[in-house]
């Protein structure tokens, strides 16, 4: 699995290497970026005025798993770091917004940052061991955490916070008073407006010096430690930056489905991330609204065409996919473009 | 005020009530709930068609192959039955997706039979504030059934895993009342609900009769420390509250160090096929449990002409399945029962009024209950089953002995 992922890898970013550096062409991306921008705002922002509630609650999810896969994809896209385990850090955002709710009646806005430092303490934490591993033993390490999540998450000493099996039941929350729409309508902005927020903030990180140490990390460390970047400071504070996103993804996930149990955030949770990072486009921040549809959407599909053998549709879906859009929707789009221009 | 009415008919034998409620129906006018028209029943379920617990897929397709059969045969009080079943993969915010869709999307009028206790914990919060009926949930945790009050539209069907522990309870003092009982249990909310229902059955005799309890995680690769631990205690009657790979396990076990407790493994581990085989059908002669069904296995039961019906319809709507598999006749059975809701619904066909029959089940039989075994129900009794019978494992089927017990007569 790792070796196909990692041509991926380089391929795409050569690619973004090379449409930064002609200039005209990148002011034509450019006004083709903002037009795709604004048109992604409105759908985005029209999706609960045109659709029923339990669609609404889809996008939302949809747009849940997408913040994971942004999350993902800053640790593997731009860093050239493996992960199986990020369920372990979904489950951690989401059991922590759960028990906070759930016990200490905190609001479920305020869940998202503590979510969000928990997540990253333990990411960090995660990542420094971590270190010394490259590649699939990397995958493999993450892997375990995976496994190992929901088995914690049974354990009775933890079962005061925890639930134990039975999980912990939270209450939906309602729209701030005096706003005009219904829970489900108000929790997709919600997630809608973190997720932009979230973002940003990772186009931000992407773009600054420390992005670049974090891509020169991925294509050629020691290239990069010869030019002062602290590796081992770089790859935990990814390892970190990454748990942060996916533990706010975890946290807003419990508050839409408004359940957490151990059974919800098995290794299929991570694969689920994994196939939606490739399926996006490694390496491209806004592939992970296409991962995220994929994530949620093609399950579904697969299981309307066959429900016997909605594992074999759904394969047979991906394989089509990664056929058709070997570097994902980011190549894709790509591709597209050029066209476009010649 | 229906019970105005029955008070005044003096204890009306359950088939007048249901004559009554049927009768009231029709006098009144047709009153639809979401998902129903003149000609069709809108009915959803969630299956774990896909994922670790999919061998439990094969009720859906029972169920779905059994509203065929009602469909082809003119549908009830002459509506045909859509059944809409969803794969959730055994995963909660799968289950809560595809609650949501079957109520908000599909407008079904309730959902039937959803399988699994983490996923039904999961979608019982939304259904009770949708008030969308719940119904004949297929698990036997306790909490589905327990508080009509607070979960109204929820509703279990098979003998909860509590009433199963009075059951034993019940029986050990009867039968064994000097035992030295040691308790194999798996350390979550199933094995601990049976638990709890043991130490209830038993009452103040738990203290005294429970010489030594083990727990094992359902993550132990082996049980045996467990076992020796029981063994040294003192254990003459081992009670197993686990999943078949446990019990099988544990059969084995205690038959390899030479050990001969009197020993109980509870109805989810009765299975000849997954716990007997695996153990060695010769270990498992004079083993234990509890059954509410008849088991089509039998050769007796198979000459028995009120399951030729089952049998001729598994010939005719799935003719593949594997006939030893016994949540055939458990998916047949609860079928039976949502049929019966639906008869007494007559032409009120309200989320209301599913809730109302079911909660008015009186004596309902599948012809697939053990003789002697009835579904009650009542608004302040959400316990459909609470009736089973022992069984004892001859080293190739089960035969069953003693009374009926109820766990609800062993309450008290």
């Amino acid at each position: 699995m790792a070796a196909p992922a990692e041509t991926t890898l380089s391929s795409s970013a050569s690619d973004a290497v090379a449409s930064v550096e002609m200039p005209r062409a990148a002011r034509r991306d450019g006004t083709i970026a903002w037009v795709s921008r604004i048109t992604f705002l409105v759908v985005a922002l029209a999706i609960p005025l045109l659709f029923k509630n339990f669609v609404v609650f889809q996008f939302t999810q949809m747009l849940v798993y997408a913040i994971a896969i942004l999350g993902l994809n800053l640790l593997t896209g731009f860093n050239g770091q493996f992960s199986l385990g990020h369920s372990a850090f979904y489950a951690l955002g989401a059991y922590t917004a759960a028990i906070m709710m759930d016990q200490y009646s905190v609001s479920y806005i305020w869940t998202l940052p503590a979510a969000g430092v928990i997540c990253f303490v333990a990411g960090f934490l995660f990542g420094l061991p971590a270190l010394r591993l490259e590649g699939i033993y990397l995958a493999l390490a993450t892997f375990s955490l995976a496994i190992a999540t929901p088995q914690i998450l049974k354990l009775s000493p933890l079962e005061h916070w925890t639930g134990g099996v039975q999980g912990i039941v939270i209450i939906k929350p309602d729209p701030p008073p005096g706003v005009p729409l219904n829970q489900d309508q108000w929790l997709y902005y919600f997630t809608l407006a973190v997720g932009l927020l979230l973002y940003i903030l990772a186009r931000n990180l992407v773009k600054s010096r420390s992005g670049r140490a974090l891509m020169a990390i991925r294509d050629n460390p020691i290239a990069a430690r010869s030019m002062g970047v602290n590796l081992a400071l770089y790859k935990s504070l990814a390892f970190g930056t990454s748990a942060l996103y996916t533990g706010i993804a975890g946290a807003l996930g419990a508050i839409i489905i408004q359940f957490v149990a151990p059974d919800s955030f098995t290794l299929v949770l991570s694969i689920a991330f994994l196939v939606g990072l490739v399926v996006g486009g490694v390496g491209w921040l806004p592939g992970a609204i296409f991962g995220g549809a994929f994530v949620l959407f093609v399950p579904n599909i697969a299981e309307g065409v066959s429900k016997g053998l909605s594992g074999a549709v759904y394969g047979i879906i991906l394989i089509l996919l990664i056929y058709l859009m070997p570097t994902g929707a980011a190549g894709f789009v790509r591709a597209v473009l050029s066209r476009l221009k010649s | 005020m229906h019970f105005d009415k029955m008070s005044r008919r003096s204890l009306a034998t359950g088939i007048l009530v249901g004559a009554a409620f049927a009768a009231s129906g029709a006098l009144a006018q047709k009153n639809y709930g979401p998902g129903v028209t003149d000609t069709e029943i809108k009915i959803g379920n969630i299956m774990p068609y896909s994922g670790p617990a999919s061998a439990y897929g094969i009720i859906g397709q029972v169920e779905t192959a059994f509203f065929k059969m009602i469909n082809e045969q003119g549908g009830i009080n002459g509506r045909k039955i859509n059944f809409i079943s969803y794969d959730d993969g055994y995963s909660p915010p799968k289950a809560v997706e595809q609650a949501r869709k079957l109520v908000e999307s599909d407008d079904v009028l309730f959902i039937f039979n959803s399988l699994g206790t983490p996923s039904n914990s999961a979608i019982m919060k939304y259904m009770n504030a949708k008030k969308v009926p719940q119904l004949f949930v297929a698990t036997g945790a306790t909490k589905f059934s327990e508080d009509p009050k607070t979960n109204h539209w929820t509703m279990g069907w098979q003998p909860s895993y509590q009433s199963e522990g009075r059951i034993y309870g019940k029986y050990i003092l009867q039968n064994h009342p000097n035992a030295k009982i040691g308790v194999l249990y798996q350390n979550d909310d199933f094995g601990k609900d049976v638990y709890k229902g043991l130490k209830d059955g038993l009452g103040d005799k738990a203290k005294t009769l429970v010489v030594a309890d083990a727990p094992y995680e359902v993550t132990d690769p082996t049980i045996d420390s467990q076992i020796l631990k029981l063994k040294a205690a003192g254990v003459d009657l081992l009670i197993d509250f686990s999943t078949p790979k446990f019990a099988a396990q544990s059969i084995k076990k205690v038959a390899e160090v030479g050990w001969k407790p009197l020993h109980i493994v509870n109805n989810v581990s009765a299975s000849i096929g997954s716990v007997f085989k695996p153990a060695g059908l010769d270990n498992g002669i004079g083993v234990l449990s509890t059954g509410y069904l008849k088991d089509p296995t039998d050769t007796k039961t198979q000459q028995d002409p009120t399951v030729k019906e089952f049998f001729s319809f598994l010939d005719k709507y799935m003719p593949d399945a594997d006939r030893t598999n016994l949540n055939l006749a458990y998916a047949y059975a609860v079928s039976q029962t949502v049929a019966q809701v639906l008869k007494q619904c007559g032409d009120e066909l309200t989320r209301d009024n599913i809730m109302k029959q079911a909660a008015n089940l009186k004596d309902f039989r599948s012809p697939l209950f053990l003789e002697g075994i009835t579904a009650n129900t009542s608004p302040t009794d959400y316990f459909v089953l609470e009736q089973l019978q022992m069984m004892k494992f001859n080293g190739q089927s089960w035969d069953f002995f003693g009374p009926i017990i109820s766990a609800e007569a062993a309450k008290s």
